[in-house]
């Protein structure tokens, strides 16, 4: 398969997946805000700073706006051009990766990237804002559902699909470390500064964030609590969003790409996953609360920068040869840099 | 009221009808579905397939338009029929012209008999734009130069069948008269087998079979084929993926090709992979910057070296461009005679050569009638239009042809032949050209029918999708009714 192709599959999974991730995000602390009495504007200001860092955009932000509103980081998270991780942004980004490797994917992943890019474009801040953002976030969400479905059952499982899936897990990990350590406050601050029942929405708000609050349920079948919270979200094995189920998915997408069985690794992308994966597999909470969360989260973040670089490094891209490759490598960057090819800005 | 019920065929040629309310007879059961239809029906359907185009992404880049905004290509929901008969002696016609210009250009950068033999002057070819004289002397596998062939064909007042011009380069277009196929399938699927239509979609396998023929042995069972296009942002670049979609081919850029010891290779997550043909949608200048444009950052260093060492096969040949000179086309006549000791089945329009001291002074004093062109242009572009243009633009292009005589010939302006065509919530007459794919490989072959572009403007002779250009379904009927 060649290079160029991975790299296009690699990033237009990885954009599809962001585009999802922050349409929840956004939903969840709208929702969130409805359940909370009328807020100050300092009050606005904290709830959404969280879900700025989160999507590593504040500096950007504070660039465009001046105030910290609700209006304004919708404007600036869905339909705002000049963010490169816009909802709508994420969307071109994946179909024009997409458009890049359209007689590799099948036809049916290209005509529903197609159908949802040309939905986006459709779409101006009063439409979502009169049908209700809820509605607009929902169809953004299910569109990255449907794509994900139709390429599982549409498209032969070999190198390709695999390539797809590294894509999408290490995202979802990384939009998974990023929400927890946003909100690290939430996490410290204890019920004699919060009012437990904020708490306990914010709580809430963040298992919704990563579309886990029935699983959550389900699972401990208890109240919502922060502790609970950090290792259902961080350690549960089973639960398609946590850090450790991403972790162990990617590592076996990139053992599958390679054909390296057993206990051991062919490249530096799976020593670094595979490490994840058992640290991961033998942590509990306390290992985590001992190094504190902000620390680990950071630490877990690189991690997984790592493995993106090291991926990169073996498979997509290609060492120059002469002097004349480099000028055309050159050039090739230009042209990535056009497509926005660059992961969130941290 | 039925929907072609007052059309005016005018004083035209028309391919549907003899005169108003007259019938040619391949065109008869399709008259009568249309007449069957109603107005919001009809529109229904078009709008369908409109929305369908634009699903899949079926569209072109519009250079001009800084947001890149991606068009479709118009479509015109009423097919082009052409009988049997007709098509029989249409690609006799064409397949004559095919040997031809290969052994044309075999010669050219071989022997050059037929500059020896003083039937074409050695000027108009060694100083074509785009001779090659790094091909002289290289053998191409099986002797094929133009594998991939899109002839522009027209009719005139009379309805005899011209060629306008052999495209033996990058002709595209191909993916359009195949998707329109489907879409006029989904749009009225019943009218086909009453019909009789002969179907066109074998096209991307005869492709595919060509492409594997011309591959240099190398002792693997199946040849690696790529396309290689210029990449994204490429107006055509849908019909690249198209086709290497419908051929399970790897579409590659240039940055995806390396050349080691004169072998190209692709890099692949599993290392380098050789290459055996490539289909290339590419012009000779931007493909090696080693040997062209120093500048091409699209092509591939070394990919020549290869070429010529005979490690890897390119569809088209380099160098055909030649073939495609509007003056060398005024002798593609005299090649038929002189290589096959045939007369031309098809014929050419009249061309006068600016070249020639007494044809340049009748052309530049007869502008007015004429259809002026630069030799080496294409997709409408550098044209005058005689009897349309302004006396300022024919003054000017008098001066650019007096300036550069060899880049200009002119044609006279052919009454084109006229299509009903639906404009504006209703049918009216539109010029219509036509463009067969002619593949040559072990055995020539053209896909039934072809592309027929027409002028959705009214009164225009361009039917090029950038200057307001449409396209049809063409059909070629099994009978001849």
């Amino acid at each position: 398969m060649l290079s160029r192709v991975a790299d296009s599959l690699y990033w237009m999974s990885r954009y599809a997946e962001r585009a999802e991730n922050i349409a929840r995000i956004l939903d969840v602390n709208l929702q969130l805000m409805l359940d909370l009495p009328k807020l100050a504007s300092e009050e606005q200001k904290a709830l959404w700073e969280p879900v700025l860092r989160s999507t590593g955009d504040h500096v950007d932000f504070d660039k465009h706006y001046k105030e910290t509103t609700s209006d304004n980081v919708i404007d600036f998270l869905t339909l705002n051009p000049k963010n490169p991780n816009s909802i709508v942004n994420c969307v071109t980004t994946a179909r024009e990766n997409a458009r890049h490797v359209r007689e590799q994917i099948s036809l049916e992943m290209w005509e529903e990237i197609n159908r949802t890019y040309l939905w986006m474009k459709s779409q101006t801040l009063k439409k979502i804002q009169r049908q209700g953002p809820y509605e607009f976030f929902t169809a953004v969400k299910n569109a990255s559902h449907l794509f994900q479905g139709i390429t599982d059952g549409t498209m032969t499982h070999g190198e390709d699909w695999d390539f797809i899936q590294v894509g999408k897990y290490l995202e979802r990990a990384d939009m998974t470390t990023r929400i927890l350590d946003a909100n690290d406050e939430i996490f410290i601050t204890r019920p004699a500064k919060k009012s437990q029942t904020s708490g306990t929405l914010q709580w809430s708000a963040i298992l919704r964030s990563c579309s886990s609050h029935d699983a959550y349920r389900k699972f401990y079948v208890a109240q919502v609590e922060p502790d609970k919270v950090v290792e259902f979200l961080i350690l549960n094995e089973f639960f398609p969003r946590s850090i450790r189920y991403c972790a162990g998915s990617l590592n076996e997408a990139l053992r599958r790409i390679s054909g390296t069985t057993g206990e051991h690794f062919s490249n530096l992308a799976e020593k670094l996953a595979g490490r994840l994966v058992a640290e991961l597999n033998y942590s509990a909470l306390e290992d985590i609360k001992t190094v504190g969360m902000h620390q680990y989260m950071d630490e877990t973040q690189i991690k997984l920068n790592n493995i993106g670089e090291a991926i990169f490094q073996t498979y997509l891209f290609s060492p120059p040869l002469t002097v004349m490759e480099e000028e055309a490598e050159a050039a090739s960057q230009i042209q990535s840099q056009k497509q926005g090819k660059v992961p969130a800005n941290i | 009221m039925a929907l072609l019920d007052k059309y005016q065929p005018g004083d035209f040629f028309d391919e549907m009808f003899v005169a108003e309310g007259k019938v040619r007879p391949h065109y008869a059961a399709l008259f009568e579905r249309f007449q069957n239809l109603d107005q919001e029906e009809f529109e229904q359907r078009r709008s369908a397939v409109d929305a369908a185009f634009l699903r899949q992404g079926i569209t072109f880049t519009v250079y001009s338009d800084e947001q890149g905004t991606e068009r479709i290509f118009p479509f015109d929901l009423m097919p082009r029929i052409i009988p049997n008969s007709e098509w029989t002696m249409i690609e006799a016609g064409l397949i004559q012209r095919m040997r031809a210009l290969n052994m044309f250009l075999k010669d050219i950068y071989s022997d050059q008999r037929i500059i020896k033999e003083k039937i074409v002057p050695a000027e108009e070819v060694l100083t074509a734009k785009h001779y090659r004289p790094e091909m002289v002397g290289v053998p191409v596998p099986k002797d094929i130069y133009i594998h991939i062939c899109g002839s522009d064909m027209v009719r005139d007042r009379e309805g005899t069948y011209f060629v306008l011009e052999d495209n033996g380069r990058c002709p595209s277009g191909v993916s359009y008269l195949l998707e329109n196929r489907v879409a006029m399938k989904r749009a009225f699927p019943h009218l086909f087998g009453s019909a009789g239509v002969r179907p066109v979609d074998h096209y991307t396998q005869d492709l595919l079979t060509v492409l594997q023929y011309i591959a240099p042995p190398n002792g693997r069972s199946t040849p690696n084929v790529v396309l290689l296009t210029p990449g994204i942002y490429n107006s055509a670049y849908f019909e690249h993926s198209f086709l290497a979609r419908q051929m399970g081919i790897q579409i590659v850029e240039g940055q995806d090709l390396i050349v080691q010891d004169k072998k190209v290779y692709m890099r692949t997550t599993k290392g380098l992979e050789q290459v055996d043909t490539i289909y290339r949608r590419l012009d000779d200048d931007f493909l090696d910057p080693k040997v062209f444009r120093k500048d091409s950052i699209l092509g591939v260093p070394g990919l020549v070296e290869a070429y010529r060492a005979g490690n890897v096969s390119l569809a088209n040949a380099i160098g055909t461009g030649i073939a495609d000179d509007k003056v060398v086309y005024k002798f593609v006549p005299d090649m038929i005679k002189f290589y096959l000791s045939e007369e031309p089945i098809l014929a050419n329009v009249p061309t006068y050569l600016a070249s020639d001291p007494k044809e340049c002074e009748y052309i530049v004093t007869h502008l007015e009638q004429l259809v002026v062109k630069a030799a080496n242009e294409s997709g409408g572009y550098g044209m005058l239009v005689g009897p349309a243009s302004t006396a300022t633009q024919r003054a000017e292009f008098k001066e650019k042809i007096l300036e550069n005589p060899r880049n200009y010939i002119a044609q006279p302006t052919l009454n084109l032949s006229r299509h009903p065509s639906y404009c504006d919530g209703h049918f009216e007459g539109r010029h219509v050209d036509l463009r067969p794919y002619i593949l040559c490989g072990e055995k020539i072959s053209i896909v039934p029918g072809g592309l027929t572009r027409v002028a959705l403007r009214k009164g225009s002779l361009v039917v090029n999708s950038s200057q307001g250009g449409g396209s049809k379904d063409t059909w070629v009927l099994y009978g001849d009714s």
